[in-house]
């Protein structure tokens, strides 16, 4: 078997032995299969990276395998090794591999531990499957299997009737998502006649353009994207999966299966460039998005929370690069992100650890001291997704601030406005989640604080890693690695002499994010409280969410439970054919009650009928015969 | 009213009475005798249209009608045996358990 099957198999075989045999074979062997399975494949994904580099880029092509053939075109399973999925694999597998050995540490005591191994494995294996994939069929695959993956993970404790809602809601948006992700699909079959993302883009890069609306198909995977990547009006499901174990978190909601939207969308970039309306939309999704989901972000008191509404919030700056047609830049968030948000969660679940199970940051405060190496590395990814140069955050921000102002495929002022709000509260609410749970006194109880304790190496190594990455990171310019394959956006001359001054008011806007948490949450914490009553009714609506839960329920999902309940169960189900057939063997109950009164039991009444039957037929055949 | 007529006549009369008996009567061995009754009116015609057609046919098949006849007592005395033994009688009117 060639190598970039193995980068995907690798990680099936590890669900397969964890999953089957897991629980008999031990934690030690189970974590073993469970980390050294992806760690190979993040090595063998290493060396397809020198050889691409050696094949001067050239994509390595692998035909694994014929799914099936229908009249003309053959549905394979093949893979692609490109710049992108380069990148993106990097990612999936890097990522990935250290938050598999954080979990040694994490989950040690579940009782569940080779379960937990299996499913992250199979997520991996489908993740890989989605970025590797050469036709959109295999990208398909991977993206429903990564819901899946992310259903059971959600769901990892079900004994929790939340928690199992939290999976079970996850996946009905998803579901939503992917119905406009097929139409699309099958609208790009029946003109084109094949999936293959390659021939696709080949099409929609030449001239004469296929007899096709672009935009209508960019915005019906766009709508899949929407799903996946938790944008507007999707979104609900993403802060409800925090139910999962932390790392879980970690690895699907904010570093790889969430940005599966934004990798689909840079990979059918041609499609978006010959569709303006529909590279509006994503911009502005994404920038209302950002916005919506940081306002929320600055009210919430769950550590997991904040961090899953800043996590919508970031996808939301990428869709905006990618409406403005940056497609690389996205993708280079994507990479930033994953590192620095990764850490983040990690370094969430390391105080989660340390405090016993909470997760209220009114609970925590003064933590620096006590768990040191959690509070470093927490805070250079604070810094780094506050846009602090020259953490890798700075880097791939400013440049799709940059773009969201400058581009000439739709970019504006008033797009660089929101989103340098965006990024303002930003790093307001991100330093403001630092100061509550770090510094300040010591609001834990008792029994708590008596217990905290720094995370063992498996985890702490783990976070300095990414702590690290989330640094330098930046310094590997992605957009201008990707340039030969998604090349950026025409900037006007006119604009080019303002690049210099944006950069300053970025690292501006991250200062005073942090200056203004500083301020707010600083001292005894008296400004915040006297600021909370000032606005109470907008912290009111700001710490509910907007409603947005609530108006789903009142809008669709009570007037679906009302259809169901009224038209299909009552009339449909029990009337109509529970009624049919009740009927029917109602109507022979009756009929045989009637026959039956005949059988008296008594023979002389039989032999009496006997002999009337005798003397009919008598009469009857001396009349006609 | 010749000797054929008078047969015929005697051989309905046995098989009316015989299935009048069977009727009316409420003992079980009334009954059977009842029907003896009127398999031997049957018997009678067969042997009268037997002799009216010069032929022997008919008659052997009386000799079989007894034949089944035989076997046919045989059988539904020891039924009626073993109903009496179950319920102390002979009057059918309490056999009417099986009814619908």
């Amino acid at each position: 078997m060639s190598l970039l099957s193995l980068i995907v198999v690798l990680p099936l075989v590890g669900f397969l032995v964890n999953g089957l045999a897991g629980n008999r074979l031990g934690k030690g062997f189970v974590s073993a299969v469970g980390c050294g399975l992806p760690i190979v494949s993040f090595l063998i994904t290493v060396k397809c990276f020198i050889d691409l580099k050696a094949g001067n880029y050239a994509p390595l092509v692998e035909n694994a395998y014929t799914w099936a053939t229908v009249g003309e075109s053959a549905f394979g399973i093949s893979f692609y090794f490109d710049r992108l999925s380069a990148v993106m694999t990097l990612i999936v597998t890097g990522v990935g591999s250290l938050i598999h050995i954080y979990s040694i540490g994490y989950m040690h005591q579940d009782k569940s531990y080779a379960r937990y191994f299996a499913y992250l494995n199979l997520f991996l294996f489908f993740m890989l499957l989605l970025v590797l994939g050469k036709t959109l069929l295999v990208l398909f695959v991977g993206w429903e299997g990564v819901g899946l993956a992310s259903y059971l993970l959600i769901g990892f404790w079900f004994e929790d009737m939340e928690k199992a809602r939290a999976g079970k809601k996850a996946f009905i948006a998803n579901r939503i998502g992917d119905a406009g992700f097929l139409l699309g699909m099958f609208v790009l079959y029946s003109t084109l006649g094949t999936l293959e993302m390659d021939r696709i883009n080949a099409a929609f890069s030449t001239s004469p353009l296929p007899a096709v609306s672009a935009s209508l198909i960019g915005v019906l995977l766009f709508i899949g994207a929407t799903g996946k990547s938790a944008q507007i009006p999707l979104y609900v499901w993403l802060p409800d999966a925090m139910a999962g174990p932390t790392p879980v978190s970690a690895l699907i909601h904010a570093a790889t299966m969430v940005t599966a939207g934004v990798y689909m969308i840079a990979r059918l970039a041609p499609i978006y460039m010959h569709a303006p309306e529909a590279s509006e939309l994503v911009a502005v999704v994404g920038a209302l998005t950002a916005l919506f989901a940081a306002t929320i972000a600055i009210t919430q008191t769950d550590i997991k929370k904040v961090l899953a509404y800043s996590t919508v919030s970031q996808l939301g700056f990428m869709f905006v690069a990618l409406g403005v047609g940056a497609y690389g830049v996205a993708v280079f968030h994507v990479y930033t992100h994953a590192f620095f948000k990764a850490c983040l969660f990690l370094g969430a679940g390391s105080v989660i650890h340390a405090l016993s199970g909470e997760q209220d940051i009114r609970k925590m405060g003064g933590l620096a001291r006590m768990i040191p190496i959690t509070f470093v590395t927490f805070a250079i990814a604070t810094a780094a997704i506050a846009g602090i140069p020259p953490l890798a955050g700075f880097f791939s921000k400013d440049e799709i601030l940059w773009f969201a102002f400058a581009s000439e495929r739709g970019g504006s002022t008033l797009l660089w406005l929101v989103m340098s709000l965006t990024a303002l509260m930003t790093a307001f609410y991100m330093f403001r989640l630092l100061w509550l749970t770090f510094f300040g006194r010591s609001r834990m109880d008792h029994e708590v604080e008596h217990h905290v304790h720094e995370s063992p190496l498996s985890m702490t190594s783990v976070l300095a890693i990414l702590a690290v990455l989330s640094a330098i990171g930046g310094f590997f310019s992605v957009p201008h690695f990707l340039e030969p394959q998604l090349p950026l956006p025409a900037v006007p001359d006119s604009l080019h002499h303002y690049e210099k001054l944006l950069v300053g008011i970025a690292v501006a806007i991250g200062l005073a994010g942090l200056a203004g948490a500083a301020y707010v949450y600083g001292g005894t914490g008296a400004r915040a409280e006297r600021l909370r009553s000032r606005f109470a009714g907008v912290h009111r609506v700001l710490y509910d969410k907007y409603y947005v839960d609530e108006l789903y329920d009142a809008v669709i999902a009570k007037p679906l439970l009302w259809i169901s309940d009224r038209v299909f169960l009552r009339i449909g189900d029990r009337a109509l054919i529970d009624g049919t057939l009740n009927g029917m063997a109602a109507l022979a109950q009756r009929a045989a009650g009637l026959l039956g009164r005949v059988q008296t039991g008594s023979l002389h009444f039989y032999a009496f009928l006997v002999l009337t039957g005798m003397v009919a037929v008598v009469i009857w055949s001396w009349r006609h015969v | 009213m010749d000797k054929t007529q008078v047969l015929l006549a005697l051989a309905v009369a046995l098989f009316a009475i015989g299935l009048v008996g069977v009727i009316v009567r409420r003992n079980v061995l009334v009954m059977l005798m009842c029907m003896e009754l009127m398999l031997n009116g049957v018997n009678l015609s067969l042997v009268t249209f037997a002799h009216q057609a010069a032929s022997n046919v008919g008659a052997v098949l009386v000799f079989l009608v007894f034949v089944v006849a035989a076997a046919e007592i045989s059988i539904a005395i020891p039924i009626v045996l073993l109903l009496v033994r179950n319920k102390r009688t002979l009057d059918l009117s309490a056999y009417t358990d099986l009814k619908g």
